[in-house]
């Protein structure tokens, strides 16, 4: 039995990686850390739909500050990004909108009842092993509910301590220091507890001012160049982590925290070019992870996790209307995940998951609502030779109530979803692929109950997809060209019920209806190849391409009805290109963005001009002994091109960063 | 190879750069909607307010002499100007050869020459709010007044401006975040709203003494003070905007003689223009409890005081309005003009109506038409 999980154990790890792409099959570590766990791994979990990832050597190269300076290569998607470091930064799939896309850190969703929203900004890449993005859903056929509950989902996985023959501790220490005054030090600290247990603290602190130059010009017109002040942020993060090993399964539970002060830069306009509001941030949560083959059959995964959020907004401007709120957000979580194989090609998965969400604030009238939410998910999985297929039926309810005001109705929703994979040649890792889902997200606490704006009438905002696609990888170990890959997918997406905010009786007075209707088509591309010019010389290209028509059909009076909806390009991609040489590296990366309108009316007005940023980076690593010291240079925006990803918030022009770390 | 990866990078920046044109001023647009007809009239501006944030307050104009619409015409006569007219237009008038836009967010009154539109300066008034005029002052309102009565409310002011200078001459504190203005002799009455102070409303309008620039009564009204209209009778239509949840929108009429509240209407009023003895009103009642509003267009008649029967639009174009934001009135042809907000953040419509309230044209505005001035032949 064990001789046959190795096997099996060796692409699953590679699975797990979280993507079939062949490159990973040249990263020696993954292949060191599964012969370390393979003795106690558990049941090995398949996918049958890889998604988009970027791991381990990749993130280091791109050299981000948070995941969304590496998740803004995935295609299909856009980063909303407000400028600077301390800029908010969310990310919409597919044009379904931001509050579609679930995240996931170390497995478990992160959660923003209030608004839905995960600030991608504020999660560092430091401690990151891996960045993955699925399109409808990651398609295990072992996992919570939760992980069947949205249109598309990210995966951030932290680095898990790994150790050598021989090895107990490892110690890594990094600087990041460079434009914006920016002082980013960490440390990560793993240690071998037991023979099976292993823990890794890491700790983090950034702090900038935030400060940069910004351009707004017309030709034949105005030209003014200013300074972006009010962006500093002074943040903390920690992380404590333990994971082990037990026979035919494995544990972990994580600590987080994390601690920030920001200044709010706001919006550029005539006669506003700073803005003095303040954000403070308190996050905190534990999470744990149970794992465990109870049978030859049957296996269960417990996830629990308890969250607690705290914001402070202050908009101290004593010429406008004085704001200081203070927001309170709880979350408990608890899943247990089953799979029973019924064949050795066929599973049959329950997932059932409970959460409850609170949200205190000291707005007037406030409602101080609570949430239960229970999924369900009843699915099954079968892999045959050269076909998969999955499907999922998942099951919401969702109850709420409320100290004051009125309370929404309770909600009872069935969605489906189906996932396919057919290898039609024995031979070639060629793969056709499609998927279904009918899915929806939750009005948010904002949604139904901010004072003032909220609309606790509300119903779902819903998405359907449809996705088609092929797959291609080619691995010649040995060979110049040593792999090739190749995914491209077209979809057909519909939002249905689009949860907007419509104005009441003048343009300070809002409230929230299920008004807009909006059909997507698209296509996504990406290629990749790396090539092997000697022992020494290795280069690595991957390059992403999406085609989006995304048409709000809401309302056939409008004017701009069947326009491509905001902040919305038909084109953009991104290019990855890195050369190594010995103990050297080099980086580039483009983003490129095609033109975008930043309201609904695609007219000259509401005109943004397309932008692509180039970054370029240098890495030198040297040993000294036991010792490991590298060394990173950062150009970015080498262009130095100014531009909006959100009008009125202009992004930095070029930028340089330092990068110094050692490993003991 | 690194000379290939060269080559390709250069090819790609290439191909970038030759996707990004420059950011060139976006000219206005004409549009021919009637005749051309002067009747003592050039034409009218009209101010979009531009949703916050946005920068997209913008100018437009309709020339009488062509018969023409042009919309947004302030970048390109004003292209200097940094970041174009601003963010949130709240008023405008003329007066003498000048027009006077309030740009709320930018702080400021931008100042333009009534005939060409041509920017002369600006007057800084952190948050001002509506214009008034008299004896060659200008009159704003802001809602920035200083903070130490209320921590976490400024009480509000209205500023007294030289239209020659376009400096500040004197300052006034009145209620708490004031709105519209009126002149009536020699008097100024202010409407108070409070609606930064939620739910502590204020309720009353104030009265300056133009000679002395005092405060010198406070006149109770309702809640949530808004507009405030002179007839040429001495008296005063103030409208109330309620609070959204029990307190109903309405309308009051003050007598400027004892400057006392005469009259009550529970009459829903977003805004309303008079004209002649006509005061046309429309309104858009919004309730949170419920979530549904309701709009309606009213005429009153400010000789008898009565509410007229009917609407003013009278061919059923009133169904195709979204959100009415803006009402005026040509002073010589009664003709109706009514503008559309839609959904206040793409563009709205205007809408010209005959005297007998039939639909004349209609044309597309920039984004939340709200504010006409009508420019008299020199």
């Amino acid at each position: 039995m064990i001789s046959s999980w190795k096997i099996r154990c060796f692409g699953a790890c590679l699975l797990f990686a979280g993507s079939a792409s062949a490159q990973q099959l040249s990263d020696s570590v993954k292949i060191r850390e599964l012969q370390e766990v393979r003795v106690y791994a558990p049941r090995p979990v398949r996918e049958i739909s890889p998604g988009q990832t970027l791991h381990g050597k990749q993130l280091q190269r791109l050299g981000g500050q948070s995941v969304a300076d590496a998740i803004r290569f995935f295609s299909g998607m856009q980063i909303k990004d407000y400028g600077g470091v301390g800029g908010l930064k969310t990310v919409d799939v597919r044009s379904m909108g931001t509050n579609h896309t679930a995240v996931f850190y170390d497995g478990i969703q992160l959660g923003n009842a209030q608004n839905g929203q995960i600030d991608l900004g504020k999660f560092s890449l430091e401690n990151m092993q891996a960045v993955s993005l699925y399109n409808g859903q990651k398609s295990n056929t072992f996992q919570p509910a939760k992980d069947y509950s949205a249109a598309a989902a990210i995966y951030l996985t932290p680095l898990k301590p790994v150790f050598a023959e021989g090895e107990h501790m490892h110690l890594k220490g990094t600087v990041k220091t460079g434009s914006f005054s920016l002082f980013n030090p960490s440390v990560l600290y793993q240690q071998q507890l037991t023979k099976r247990t292993v823990m890794a603290l890491n700790a983090e602190w950034l702090n900038t001012n935030g400060q940069y130059k910004f351009r707004y010009r017309k030709i034949g017109g105005y030209d003014t160049t200013a300074m972006r002040k009010n962006g500093d942020v002074n943040g903390y993060r920690a992380e404590a982590s333990f994971h082990g090993n037990i026979p035919s399964g494995d544990w972990q539970t994580r600590f987080y925290y994390y601690n920030s002060e920001r200044g709010l830069p706001g919006f550029v306009v005539n006669g506003v070019f700073g803005h003095i509001d303040r954000q403070w941030d308190r996050n905190f949560f534990w999470q744990s992870q149970f794992r465990k083959d109870l049978s030859r059959r049957y296996s269960i995964l417990i996830n629990t996790k308890y969250a607690n959020d705290y914001t402070r907004y202050l908009a101290p401007d004593t010429l406008l209307l004085y704001v200081d709120n203070n927001y309170r957000q709880r979350e408990a979580y608890v899943s247990l995940a089953q799979e029973y194989k019924i064949r050795n090609w066929w599973t049959a998965g329950l997932s059932t998951d409970y959460q409850y969400n609170t949200l205190h604030a000291n707005l007037r009238n406030f409602s101080f609502p609570r949430r239960h939410t229970l999924l369900g998910a009843l699915s099954t999985s079968a892999t045959l030779q050269r076909f998969s297929a999955q499907a999922a039926l998942l099951m919401t309810l969702m109850n709420e109530s409320v100290k004051l005001n009125t309370a929404s109705e309770p909600k009872k929703e069935f969605t489906p979803s189906l996932v396919l994979s057919w290898q039609p040649l024995k031979n070639e890792d060629f793969r056709v692929r499609g998927f279904y889902k009918h899915i929806f997200r939750m009005p948010t606490f904002n949604d139904l109950y901010y004072t003032e704006i909220g609309n606790s009438r509300l119903d779902p905002e819903y998405t359907r997809q449809y996705n088609a696609g092929l797959t291609y990888n080619k691995s010649r170990t040995g060979h110049t060209l040593e792999t090739i890959f190749l995914e491209a997918d077209a979809y057909y997406n519909e939002v249905t019920g689009k949860i907007v905010a419509v104005p009441t009786v003048s343009q300070f007075r809002w409230t929230m209806m299920n008004l807009g209707f909006v059909k997507i088509k698209g296509m996504d591309v990406r290629a990749g190849a790396s090539v092997s010019l000697s022992d020494r010389l290795k280069t690595n290209a991957r390059l992403s391409y999406t085609y989006q028509q995304a048409q709000d059909l809401t309302d056939p009076s409008d004017s701009f009805y069947g326009d491509q909806i905001v902040y919305t390009p038909k084109h953009s991609g991104s290019l990855i290109a890195s050369a190594d040489y010995g103990d050297w590296g080099m980086n580039y990366s483009l983003i490129y963005t095609g033109e975008r309108y930043n309201a609904k009316a695609n007219i000259p007005e509401n005109y943004l001009q397309p932008w692509y940023t180039s970054d370029l980076s240098l890495r030198r690593a040297m040993r000294f002994g036991k010792t490991e010291l590298s060394v990173t240079c950062q150009v970015n925006n080498v262009f130095n091109q100014y531009y909006d990803v959100v009008l009125n918030y202009p992004m930095p022009g070029r930028n340089y960063k330092a990068i110094l770390s050692v490993q003991l | 190879m690194h000379k290939i990866l060269f080559r390709i990078l250069c090819c790609l920046w290439l191909l970038a750069t030759a996707c990004r044109k420059g950011d060139h001023i976006v000219p206005p647009v004409v549009t021919p909607v009637d005749e051309a007809g002067e009747n003592g009239y050039l034409g009218f501006y009209l101010l979009n307010e531009g949703n916050m944030g946005s920068n997209k307050a913008s100018l437009d104009y309709y020339d009488y002499t062509t018969g023409k619409y042009n919309k947004n015409i302030y970048a390109t006569i004003n292209p200097n100007a940094v970041k174009e007219l601003g963010d949130v237009g709240n008023d405008i008038r003329i007066y003498g050869s000048k027009v006077y836009a309030v740009i709320n967010v930018s702080n400021k009154v931008e100042v333009m020459d009534a005939l060409t539109a041509k920017r002369i300066g600006q007057i800084d008034i952190p948050n001002c709010r509506y214009l008034a005029f008299a004896n060659g002052k200008a009159y704003v309102s802001s809602y920035a007044g200083p903070v130490e009565i209320d921590p976490n409310a400024p009480i509000g002011y209205v500023a007294e401006v030289d239209t020659a200078t376009l400096k500040v001459i004197r300052k006034v504190i009145v209620g708490y975040q004031p709105e519209e203005m009126a002149v009536v002799g020699k008097k100024l009455y202010v409407a108070n709203s409070g609606g930064y102070r939620v739910p502590d409303y204020d309720r009353t309008v104030s009265v300056i003494d133009l000679e002395t620039f005092k405060e010198t009564k406070k006149i109770d009204v309702a809640i949530n003070l808004h507009h405030v209209k002179a007839d040429s009778y001495g008296d005063l239509y103030v409208s109330s905007r309620g609070d959204y949840y029990t307190v109903q929108p309405s309308l009051h009429i003050i007598d400027t003689k004892t400057d006392q509240v005469k009259k009550m209407f529970d009459l829903a009023v977003s805004n309303l223009w008079l004209s002649g003895d006509t005061a046309y009103i429309y309104g858009s009642a919004f309730n949170y409890n419920t979530g549904d509003w309701t709009i309606s267009y009213n005429m009153l008649n400010v000789k008898t005081e009565t509410v007229l029967p009917g609407s003013f639009i009278t061919d059923g174009t009133d169904k195709q309005i979204k959100m009415p934001y803006g009402v005026a009135v040509h002073p010589i042809t009664k003709e109706i003009y009514v503008t559309d907000a839609r959904d206040y953040v793409s563009p709205g419509t205007l809408y010209c109506f005959d005297k007998a309230g039939k639909k004349k044209w209609s044309v597309v505005t920039g984004d939340i038409p709200a504010h006409i001035a009508f420019l008299p032949v020199p």
